[in-house]
């Protein structure tokens, strides 16, 4: 007989294997946690990876204070549901206390301000390994990261010096204040976590599906009414059907019109679709390199 | 991709891995881009984005090598620096392409793209024929075990999609390829640029029987690939759930680097040298009757034996090799050189070490395969066969019969970095 398992059953044994690998090679790992539903699939992966123990390690999550409700509430549910511990680093808190500023203007985000609280945060908790549910698919910067991604002591990533990863083998090792970051489900596509998501019955908030929204137009993109976001006088707000394809900070992820309600009908619609999901998102709009010059700095 | 997707249709799709490998100017990227672009995995965003900056750099067609040059210096050289991943797929399979920089520094990077890859894409010029580079790559095919290869000849349009010149680049490489070792070869005319045998069949290359690109890399038989053989379970993690409901379960954690174990199974733990049964193969799904490579399970074992991070769960009938002095080839992957007779850190599966390089046998041309004895000056991107002893044994198969536990990395010490990426022979 052939012994033989399909794409996602691969897929998924690779990122067990990633995860089971943090667990046994660093003291301190973590889950980077953001209400997305890359961090949603990796935490069930995680779940099945120490089964039937509990998750070893806690979940951080960083937190813009420019949430969607229904992403907070999501997470309260599921940290309750796995009995797993959950960090909460506040980006309010570091502007509270003169850490952080911020931005000015209509396009004001709190996207950047996110790398300091994250570092922070994986400072005072000395995580060693933050893993995060990134995707080499999502963005030319992250086509080029390693699964097992070294930070030096400032949590800076040096993109052209990056350690070899052959086969499977991942080398851990770090001297005195760095850190790893590493993404389990770097070989997933949105297409895959889409797929495994339904295969696996997984529940995500319900943001990802359509529903009816109040929203206004800014540089082709929808964005939701919300407190935290000043409108121009133009910008008029109406109501939509709409679905999130990604969920970050509510101030730079756009919604798309889209009538699915169900799964079936999100992968259909992924699989016809001819925009990436992060077209979407205004951070990644700011310069060709965006991302790539966030990542150095020592963004997710 | 069609344009209505069938649900049902995904859960028979396959996984492959390819890795991509080319001189400069061969058009590697060029090809990769054409692959996404023509299976329409391209999205519109990442397609109006290239076709900007292309314009404005006066190029004269949309530059596709762009979607993979996605680091800054790599946009502003013009020159693929990393491996970078890209990701397509049909209704048949997934692909995950291991895209590595062609230029001599980097070689390290080819070597770590095609660690994991079941099929080499080999690109030569049609007008230039095999290079030095051509040759280089098909060694580290060779030498990492790559079960297929194929030979693109590209920029066939540069030369009149002349069947001639296509045969006798085939047999150039042949001749040459005898002395390697791989199995699956094959020829491909196309033209990455205009897009001839990528995907559609080119109707300027009426002396071409063979498939696409595309069409061979949906149907290579790749199931095989993996040791189903020899059983082989490196312990990743002891799993002990500390709760009542669980309260005396110990479950070893790891992927199935070999073999397939069935429950009631009579193994062995490794170094222990204990033997008892497999009492069952969990998942967070069910429980289940039997395990391959390369699933991620939880063993579970009748008797109660001592046995941790690092060991192996084997066959008794069926034994790796436990040893401490292994013969290895190593491809070495850093400025600093090779130091004889220097203390290194090693990882061979999910076992952690130390080793002392003993010996450097000889160093190979990789451009001529030719054995140099004298040579034992170690390089970035050299290429030796060297004798190295464990501070523990090892337990391990040849790569050449397993690419999971005939391969370990060598580590640095003093700067941590990955030295040495090294096949057992």
């Amino acid at each position: 007989m052939d012994y033989n398992l399909n794409h996602l059953k691969e897929l998924e044994a690779e990122s067990i294997y990633v995860i089971r690998e943090v667990a046994a090679e660093f003291q301190n790992p973590a889950i980077l946690f953001s209400g997305g539903k890359d961090s949603i699939l990796l935490t069930h992966l995680a779940r099945k990876a120490f089964f039937p123990a509990k998750i070893p390690f806690p979940l951080v999550h960083i937190d813009t204070g420019h949430n969607f409700e229904e992403t907070i509430t999501f997470r309260d549910e599921l940290v309750e549901e796995i009995g797993a511990r959950l960090i909460v680093g506040s980006v309010q808190d570091a502007i509270n206390a003169g850490r952080s500023t911020e931005e000015k203007g209509i396009n004001a985000s709190r996207n950047g301000l996110q790398t300091l609280t994250l570092l922070e945060t994986i400072e005072a908790n000395k995580i060693d390994a933050a893993m995060g549910g990134a995707r080499r698919d999502e963005e030319k910067a992250r086509a080029k990261e390693r699964f097992f991604s070294h930070r030096d002591e400032f949590g800076q990533w040096d993109p052209k010096n990056q350690r070899p990863e052959l086969w499977n083998i991942f080398n851990a090792r770090k001297g005195f204040g760095e850190h790893f970051r590493v993404f389990p489900i770097s070989n997933w596509t949105e297409l895959d976590v889409w797929q495994y998501i339904h295969m696996e019955g997984i529940k995500l908030p319900n943001l990802y599906f359509s529903h009816k929204r109040s929203v206004f137009l800014r540089d082709d993109v929808w964005y939701a009414e919300t407190e935290f976001m000043e409108r121009k006088d133009t910008e008029v707000l109406v109501d939509k059907i709409v679905r999130f394809r990604t969920i970050g900070d509510a101030t730079c992820t756009g919604a798309t019109l889209s009538e699915a309600g169900t799964l079936e009908e999100i992968i259909q619609e992924v699989a016809s679709s001819r925009v990436t999901e992060r077209g979407g998102r205004s951070d990644d709009k700011r310069s060709e390199t965006a991302m790539e010059d966030r990542k150095k700095a020592g963004y997710f | 991709m069609e344009d209505t997707f069938d649900s049902a249709e995904y859960l028979n799709m396959e996984l492959m891995r390819f890795t991509t490998a080319g001189s400069v100017d061969d058009g590697k990227s060029t090809l990769i881009g054409r692959l996404l672009y023509d299976s329409k995995s391209i999205y519109e965003d990442q397609y109006e984005a290239i076709r900007k900056t292309s314009e404005q750099k006066g190029e004269e067609y949309v530059n596709l090598a762009l979607l993979t040059d996605g680091l800054r210096a790599e946009r502003e050289q013009g020159i693929t620096i990393d491996v970078a991943y890209r990701y397509f797929s049909t209704p048949r399979r997934k692909f995950i392409i291991a895209d590595t920089p062609g230029h001599i520094q980097y070689t390290r990077n080819m070597v770590t793209g095609a660690s994991s890859a079941n099929l080499a894409l080999i690109l030569v010029d049609a007008r230039h024929g095999v290079a030095e580079q051509t040759r280089r790559h098909a060694i580290i095919a060779s030498l990492l075990q790559i079960p297929h290869v194929v030979i693109c000849v590209n920029k066939m349009d540069l030369v009149n999609f002349d069947k001639k010149v296509f045969e006798d680049i085939e047999n150039d490489f042949r001749k040459f390829a005898s002395k390697l070792d791989v199995k699956d070869v094959r020829f491909i005319p196309i033209s990455a640029l205009m897009g001839d045998n990528v995907v559609d069949r080119s109707t300027k290359t009426p002396w071409y029987e063979g498939p696409t690109l595309l069409y061979l890399l949906e149907t290579v038989h790749i199931a095989s690939d993996s040791n189903h053989i020899d059983c082989r379970f490196p312990v990743q993690y002891v799993i002990r759930p500390q709760s009542s409901e669980y309260h005396d379960y110990r479950g070893y954690a790891g992927r199935i680097a070999g073999g397939v174990f069935k429950k009631g199974d009579k193994v062995m733990a490794l170094p222990s040298g204990f033997t008892t049964r497999i009492k069952s193969i969990d998942t967070y799904d069910g429980s289940l009757n039997e395990a391959f490579a390369p699933m991620s399970v939880t063993i579970t074992l009748e008797d109660e034996i001592d046995i941790s991070r690092g060991d192996m769960i084997v066959r008794e009938n069926n034994l790796p090799t436990s040893g401490q002095d292994l013969e290895v080839m190593v491809c070495w992957l850093t400025d600093k050189p090779l130091q004889l007779g220097g203390k290194y850190s090693i990882k061979h599966t999910t076992r952690n070490a130390r080793c002392v390089i003993k010996e450097v046998k000889y160093k190979l041309n990789i451009n001529t395969l030719h054995r140099n004895e004298e040579d034992s000056s170690i390089g970035l991107n050299d290429i030796a066969r060297i004798s190295i002893r464990t501070t523990t044994p090892l337990f391990y198969d040849s790569y050449r019969r397993n690419r999971n536990t005939g391969s370990l990395i060598i580590i640095d010490e003093a700067t941590n970095v990955t030295v040495g990426a090294a096949m057992i022979i």
